[in-house]
């Protein structure tokens, strides 16, 4: 199999189109590929679709910058704060522009992207009746049960163009180790045309061989593969890194204005041409911090046949 | 004796007293991810708790954790799966209680966190995340709620999690639990189980935006004993999620 490492700015450049589908945030509030976000952001990407549970952050970034034509999830905004204020002003003022909103339950987005990776038109469920989510819902429909049962919901199926997912390792073909809380992950790196895996590190193929258990996404699914440590902070990363309070308080507050959204935009993003240059920005003693240096090893594991 | 406790810190404690012992609560943040350790601590130790990122814990984190996600909530789980492995253990009737909160309110225990046109303006809330599922799924909700008349509607502008209707299959709202009393909603309307100490029917009808019936003879919420406190201060020892300006008792 082929080499698929790739800097960020290329898995950006390559793999992320205007107008495009994009699952990201998957596993709720770790592992939040913020690097990404704010490459697509740099790069002015127009007219995506954001799909997700919930998002942390990452989509009011997002939707704050302009680069948000619809967005498919359950929940947006911050969760150390409440609201986002760029979702907001675009929801209710249409600045920088109209979004339109897709809504859903947590288990509703991800019957959605399950029904896709399974290859299916739509899942049956009982989530949401009697509520108004599901009335006149684009992709919520009531369903008979063929067997006699009550009515039912079903969800559509919902296949992203593309999946970002940040996970702890990966070998260079792409298989891909997570572990801690999954969230959607797996259904929607299965789920979508293209995936962007963004690791750690990147480790030989032997390691991800030795427990191959923990490998969430197999590397035929992957379509790009970025080695970019601290991709996800200021979000957690399991052994990696600890969540990052503060900036998601700060944003809070910042976002409050379109001005402040602005000034944190130029300082965080624009200004920055990558990564490594935004952890030298966040200072060598903040990251040090952020960096988990204990060691809780899982027990091996006997593979021997 | 009695010491010192928050307004929160008795919400906390009434959160755990809604938890029963053996049984399978869908935990939220904030206050119920406290009462659910603080149940754990004292009369349910064999609760078990399921978080909707895929976390599946029977003791609390060791350390104080801001989200479900954070890196302490991992350590020690029994499980880490998906969320859709929760999902379904929620929609196969496996969950007897689940917690969950809102923006507004309505005497069905319909919860809106959607979008509302109250103050007049449309104001755009984050949206239903995981609590439209637990209304519709779990064996029973718990709702926590600030106790504002803007908050407590006859009807409200959206339900996102819904409350008691005809039809249902399983479930809906048991308990409310505000920042002024403990509530019972379990025939379909709010009939007062017991106000915090201090605070009179006549506050709570001020502070509820539809007729609500208050028996004089409505018992005073019961207070935190020492031992809870102590276990609410050791789980949040900054009181992010439980200090606040009122200190009563």
């Amino acid at each position: 199999m082929s080499d698929k490492r790739r800097s960020l700015r290329e898995a950006i450049a390559e793999q992320v189109h205007d107008g495009d589908t994009i699952a990201l945030g998957l596993a709720l509030e770790s592992g939040i590929p913020f690097a990404a976000v704010h490459e697509i952001i740099r790069q002015q990407r127009r007219d995506l679709t954001l799909v997700g549970p919930i998002s942390d952050m990452a989509f009011d970034q997002m939707i704050a910058a302009g680069t948000v034509a619809k967005v498919i999830a359950a929940w947006v905004g911050n969760v150390a704060g409440g609201s986002g204020y760029g979702f907001r002003r675009a929801y209710e003022q249409g600045q920088p522009r109209r979004i339109v909103m897709e809504d859903h339950s947590n288990f509703s987005v991800g019957l959605a992207l399950k029904a896709a990776a399974m290859g299916l038109p739509f899942l049956p469920t009982f989530t949401g009746l009697g509520g108004d989510i599901v009335r006149g819902h684009p992709r919520i429909r009531p369903v008979d049960d063929p067997f006699g049962g009550p009515t039912l919901l079903a969800v559509g199926a919902l296949r992203p163009d593309i999946a970002i997912v940040h996970v702890q390792r990966a070998d260079p073909q792409g298989n891909a180790h997570l572990w801690g809380n999954l969230g959607l992950t797996v259904e929607a790196a299965y789920a979508a045309r293209r995936t962007i895996v963004i690791c750690e590190e990147v480790v030989p193929e032997a390691v991800i061989r030795s427990d191959p258990n923990r490998t969430v996404i197999p590397g035929f699914l992957v379509t790009a593969l970025v080695e970019e440590p601290g991709g996800a902070l200021p979000s957690s990363v399991q052994g990696y890194w600890r969540r990052d309070f503060a900036p998601f308080l700060a944003y809070h507050q910042l976002s409050r204005t379109l001005d402040g959204f602005q000034s944190w935009l130029r300082e965080w993003v624009l200004d920055l041409p990558d990564r490594p240059a935004y952890l030298r920005h966040m200072g060598e003693a903040a990251v040090e911090r952020l960096r988990v240096t204990d060691r809780r090893l899982a027990a091996e594991a006997n593979f021997a046949p | 004796m009695t010491s010192r406790y928050t307004r929160r810190e008795l919400m906390v404690v009434a959160a755990a007293r809604e938890i029963r012992d053996h049984e399978v609560v869908f935990v939220g943040m904030r206050l119920p991810l406290l009462g659910f350790g603080l149940a754990k601590a004292t009369h349910a130790p064999d609760a078990v708790g399921l978080f909707e990122n895929g976390v599946i814990r029977d003791r609390p984190a060791e350390a104080f954790i801001y989200t479900m996600g954070d890196p302490p909530n991992i350590v020690g789980a029994v499980a880490c799966l998906g969320l859709l492995d929760v999902m379904s253990l929620l929609q196969q009737g496996r969950v007897d209680v689940g917690f969950i909160g809102g923006a507004e309110v309505d005497p069905l225990g319909n919860l809106n966190t959607t979008r509302t046109s109250s103050s007049g303006a449309l104001v755009r809330l984050p949206g239903s995340g995981g609590a439209g599922d637990i209304a519709s799924l779990a064996g029973r909700t718990v709702l926590i709620m600030e106790h504002q008349p803007r908050r407590f509607r006859e009807r409200v502008d959206y339900v996102t999690s819904p409350g008691h209707f005809p039809g249902r299959r399983r479930g809906g709202p048991a308990t409310l639990i505000t920042t002024l009393g403990v509530f019972d909603l379990s025939s379909g309307r709010v009939r007062a189980a017991s106000l915090h100490p201090g605070v009179t029917p006549q506050q709570v009808r001020e502070a509820t935006g539809f007729p609500i019936a208050i028996d004089d003879h409505t018992p005073a919420t019961a207070t935190p004993s020492a031992d809870e406190l102590a276990y609410i201060r050791h789980a949040d020892p900054e009181g992010f999620w439980t200090g606040d300006s009122m200190k009563t008792g």
